[in-house]
């Protein structure tokens, strides 16, 4: 009862499995059998607006799925991976300062990166609606200095793609400030003494060390972005609808379910497809 | 940082550049939390606080003015104690079964913990929609009126993940040894659970615990699925109401928040570095 391996961690009979089973049970309940429900309801049959689908093998509404709505799975995959690029450039030196250079205020630092996530994600991209809107003061200058046209930055795809970066980014710092907070300072002084110049130290050492970090936030920026509703709405207009958009008409609005669950499959279908590729690339598969 | 301070000149170019680009990444943060501060002491022209008019203290002084606004504040703390409280003990279950036992399924345990957080939202919260609507709640077969139970039900199914993980990374480097050392001393199983083990990780649970919380109050997308046309929580609120007016409270009411957020975590950052200081 009491050997304990490495980690501490000990031989326990069936104290474990009863220490895991309510919250599994809950996963399963509440994750695993809904998805089933969904798959089901991706291949049945709607006669009317009024009348319950039946399961039917109705292959019909994947057709439709990708026919009708080709465009917005497209918008939705470019949104999200630009947005995510974009929130690596921002977000990468900003991780790497505090990690490295942040000394004794690396705390107080890490924490204005999370303060401004207290105030609802709603409520933010509102606040970008009044900033990039044709009244504020932002775009008026830029207008004036011919930074922007008459028709202003509201209701456009960078608006859009935007709000996105602005709305994920804490999601790709804080995981890469994880990755290089671990790196030994020892490591890039040695690669100095053997005359490697910042550069140098940074592309040999510091990079390849960070990817897990750079692997694990740019995923946790892709998928929210990339199944984001809320700032195409807000932000956007009929030329920037995406996926999101889509499946929450078609549930909330349409209450076309059939085509709903087989829009929302093949949206985690790509998604799970895109991050096993990106996985590969990056060679961090143990991470998944 | 040792490191870094004795820099060539070209290097000391870039440093200050990378230093910038950091500082007006941080800057860039702040601009909407600038707004939105600033907009809660507007006297907006129509419906809609999107144009800056003039200053007032009206709105600080009507904080509560939108009753349906403040009524779903109220709503979305409630749901935030239950589904917080339910996934906090869930979720430390697990990372206790995770950390202190060896067991044979460890990694496809990890895995599945992983999977809820890595779908993407308008999906879990569409499945859950068919889940609990009529017809299709095959396995459950009975009818689930949308509300407070479906929103609770749902947000604890991805909560408990964010705890399990949180609370599994916090107790990982403890010295379990300390139980044996306890028992060895006399101490009862019991006695060793309440004065040696759950003191070594309320910390962890503590900080799980917050996480849930915020996340919680925070949820838009999977709670706007399940909550049904009746239960309204803060941001489903904000959203609907967002159509045809957006009242100054909302952005009083958000301030307040983030100073209470921000209290809590200075609070909490205090009392850990003192911990530490002591210990």
């Amino acid at each position: 009862m009491n050997e304990r391996d490495d980690e501490g961690r000990r031989r326990g009979g069936v104290t474990p499995w009863l220490l895991l089973a309510p919250g599994m049970l809950w996963l399963a309940l509440f994750f695993f059998v809904p998805l089933w429900t969904l798959f089901r309801m991706s291949l049945s049959e709607r006669t009317d607006r009024f009348s319950d689908p039946t399961f039917n093998w109705e292959w019909s509404n994947y057709r439709e799925a990708f026919s009708q709505f080709g465009d917005q799975f497209f918008r939705s995959f470019l949104y999200g991976a630009t947005a995510t690029l974009i929130a690596l450039l921002i977000g990468y030196p900003l991780a790497y300062v505090i990690a490295f250079r942040g000394g004794r205020w690396r705390n107080l630092l890490l924490g204005l990166v999370v303060v401004p996530f207290f105030t609802n994600y709603l409520i933010r991209t509102l606040a970008w609606r009044t900033i990039l809107g044709n009244e504020s003061w932002f775009v008026r200058t830029a207008q004036d200095i011919g930074l922007l046209g008459d028709e202003g930055i509201l209701r456009s795809a960078p608006a859009v793609i935007g709000g996105l970066t602005y709305n994920f980014l804490p999601f790709m710092v804080l995981p890469i400030y994880v990755a290089i907070e671990k790196i030994d300072p020892a490591l890039v002084d040695a690669a100095r003494d053997l005359y490697s110049n910042t550069w140098q130290a940074f592309r040999k050492i510091v990079f390849p060390m960070s990817l897990p970090g750079v692997f694990a936030g740019s995923l946790l920026v892709f998928i929210p972005a990339a199944g984001d509703f809320v700032n195409a709405y807000y932000l956007g207009d009929v030329d920037t609808t995406m996926i999101g958009n889509v499946v929450q008409d078609q549930f909330l609005v349409q209450g076309n379910y059939p085509v709903a669950a087989a829009l929302s499959f093949v949206f985690m279908g790509i998604v799970m497809v895109l991050v096993t590729i990106y996985a590969r690339v990056l060679g961090t598969e143990e991470l998944t | 940082m040792s490191s870094g301070t004795v820099t060539a000149p070209a290097g000391r170019v870039g440093r200050f550049f990378v230093n910038a680009w950091a500082a007006f990444a941080l800057i860039y943060l702040f601009i909407p939390i600038f707004v939105i501060v600033l907009f809660s002491f507007n006297n907006p022209a129509g419906r809609f606080n999107v144009i800056w008019q003039e200053f007032t203290f009206d709105n600080w002084l009507h904080p509560f003015a939108d009753e349906g606004l403040v009524d779903a504040l109220i709503l979305s703390l409630q749901i935030a104690a239950i589904a917080t409280f339910v996934a906090t003990v869930l979720g430390t279950f697990i990372a206790i079964a995770l950390v202190r036992y060896r067991i044979r399924g460890g990694e496809p345990i990890n895995f599945l913990l992983v999977l809820p957080l890595t779908t993407p939202e308008i999906v879990l919260g569409g499945s859950l929609l068919l889940l609990f609507i009529r017809p299709t709640g095959a396995l459950l077969n009975q009818d689930f009126s949308l509300g407070t139970t479906t929103i609770v039900i749902a947000q604890v199914m991805f909560l408990v993940s964010y705890v399990a993980i949180t609370v599994r990374a916090r107790v990982r480097g403890l010295d379990w040894t300390l139980e044996d050392a306890a028992m060895d001393l006399g101490a009862s199983p019991t006695r060793t659970f309440f004065r040696v083990t759950l003191p070594l990780i309320l910390p962890g649970i503590l900080a799980a615990a917050l996480l849930a919380f915020a996340l919680s109050i925070d949820d838009f997308i999977i709670t706007y699925f399940v909550s049904g046309p009746e239960t309204t929580t803060f941001p489903v609120r904000i959203f609907n109401q967002s159509r045809t007016a957006t009242p100054p409270q909302i952005n009083v009411l958000s301030t307040m928040i983030l100073i209470v957020s921000v209290a809590i975590l200075a609070i909490g950052t205090v009392w850990q570095s003192r911990k530490r200081r002591i210990s």
